[in-house]
């Protein structure tokens, strides 16, 4: 059995790492709320179409400015901005999982992870 | 429909589809998409768009209860990942020059392939029956199982078809906005014959990372409306939630023999309206 290897868990990592996972998603879905109540409010009596699909406004797809607007209230944006922390919070799970791998020196692994990094903030950044 | 009923009428049945996946374990995301074009039809860009949001939320939020139980193989999760997210961003970038009428196939199929995985038995391999895989090995993905006769050690192998199978997971979860977990689950126990919980809480791990990748181009894209997102993502949350709290003490066999004959019928009826253009 020498060749099977357990797979190293680590109960403060994890305790931690569920912490901030959960946290995450709590401060999108408070935000995505705040911003649901807004948006309701302000524009109640208009009438949704989504039947023709023409892509969001620039202001609504710029992360800089998204967080500008989120800011000065706007409650579209206020959405907006929570679903981008929703978005980051596996992107801070596979950063903190660099730093698991760096300190159990599994070298691969942080190689791996790196490249799974690169990739997801690849796919942020695009446009 | 003015806004303040269509919202609420979408955050209900994301609700309803949050609170069935978590159930059933076939994924809430997997339901929204056809709701959304079907009953409240919403261009299929949006509901994909609006869709995956939901997927990261589920999956982040379960994440934190999976790794504690300790069947996630983190080094087989992270590997491949390097698929899935390649897979992602192929999926989302094809989502932008396909057709409607294409992904509505896909997508069809895709909810056909999920309830079929779903009556599939499960996987009882640990691969201890012949020699370690070299590749395997080399990763050092073999591990051990918590099991309730203490933890039993598993080994895994056929990396490269598992890794394939994964890019095309990914592709599905880029393209349809789902986390495409069925697909996932059949690359790990079918492919690398890894025991079944430790093949369905590894993806359930890999899931928002896959569904963050997709997700990051669909937004500057332009595929998320906050308007439509905003109710889905909250009522799938809680719908989840709400099931995954139930779970332990409901009966869920005969649920998802109902469940998986919703998803049949609409994945049937995805395919009939893209074909005859009604989507």
């Amino acid at each position: 059995m020498e060749n099977v290897q357990s797979v190293p868990s680590d109960e403060a990592v994890e305790k931690i790492l569920g912490y901030l996972l959960r946290t995450g998603v709590l401060l999108a879905a408070g935000i995505v709320l705040a911003g649901g109540f807004l948006y309701v409010g302000r524009h109640k009596n208009e009438a949704p179409d989504y039947r023709l699909f023409h892509s969001e406004s620039v202001a609504l797809r710029d992360i800089p400015r998204i967080i500008r607007d989120a800011v000065s209230l706007d409650e579209r944006s206020i959405i907006q901005m929570g679903i981008l922390i929703l978005i980051a919070t596996p992107v801070v799970r596979v950063a903190f999982s660099v730093y698991v791998f760096l300190r159990d020196r599994d070298f691969i692994y942080v190689l791996v992870t790196l490249i799974v990094l690169t990739l997801v903030l690849y796919g942020i950044m695009d446009g | 429909m003015h806004l303040l009923s269509f919202t609420l009428l979408v955050c209900l049945s994301s609700l309803l589809a949050g609170f069935l996946g978590a159930l059933t374990g076939l994924g809430g995301g997997v339901v929204l998409v056809p709701v959304l074009t079907l009953i409240f039809k919403v261009d299929i860009h949006y509901a994909i768009g609006a869709s995956l949001v939901s997927v990261i939320a589920t999956s982040s939020g379960a994440a934190a209860a999976y790794l504690r139980e300790g069947y996630v193989n983190m080094r087989i999760g992270m590997f491949l990942e390097i698929a899935t997210c390649i897979g992602a961003l192929v999926g989302a970038y094809l989502t932008g020059v396909v057709s409607p009428s294409v992904i509505g196939v896909v997508f069809g199929f895709a909810l056909l392939h999920a309830a079929y995985a779903s009556s599939r038995p499960r996987s009882e391999e640990w691969g201890l029956d012949q020699p370690p895989d070299r590749l395997a090995t080399y990763l050092r993905m073999n591990g051990t199982c918590p099991t309730p006769e203490g933890p039993k050690p598993y080994r895994a192998r056929s990396i490269p078809l598992g890794f394939g199978l994964m890019t095309l997971a990914g592709i599905l979860s880029g393209l349809l906005g789902i986390g495409s977990g069925a697909m996932k689950v059949l690359a790990m126990d079918q492919a690398m014959r890894l025991p079944f919980k430790v093949s369905t809480t590894t993806s359930n791990f890999m899931i928002g990372v896959t569904a963050a990748t997709g997700a990051g181009v669909y937004l500057s894209r332009g595929y998320i409306d906050p308007g439509l997102a905003m109710p889905v993502m909250l009522g799938v949350l809680a719908g989840s939630v709400l099931g995954a709290k139930l779970l332990p003490s409901a009966s869920t066999k005969q649920l998802r023999t109902v469940f998986s004959a919703v998803i049949v019928v609409m994945g049937l009826q995805m395919i009939y309206n893209s074909l005859t253009g009604r989507l």
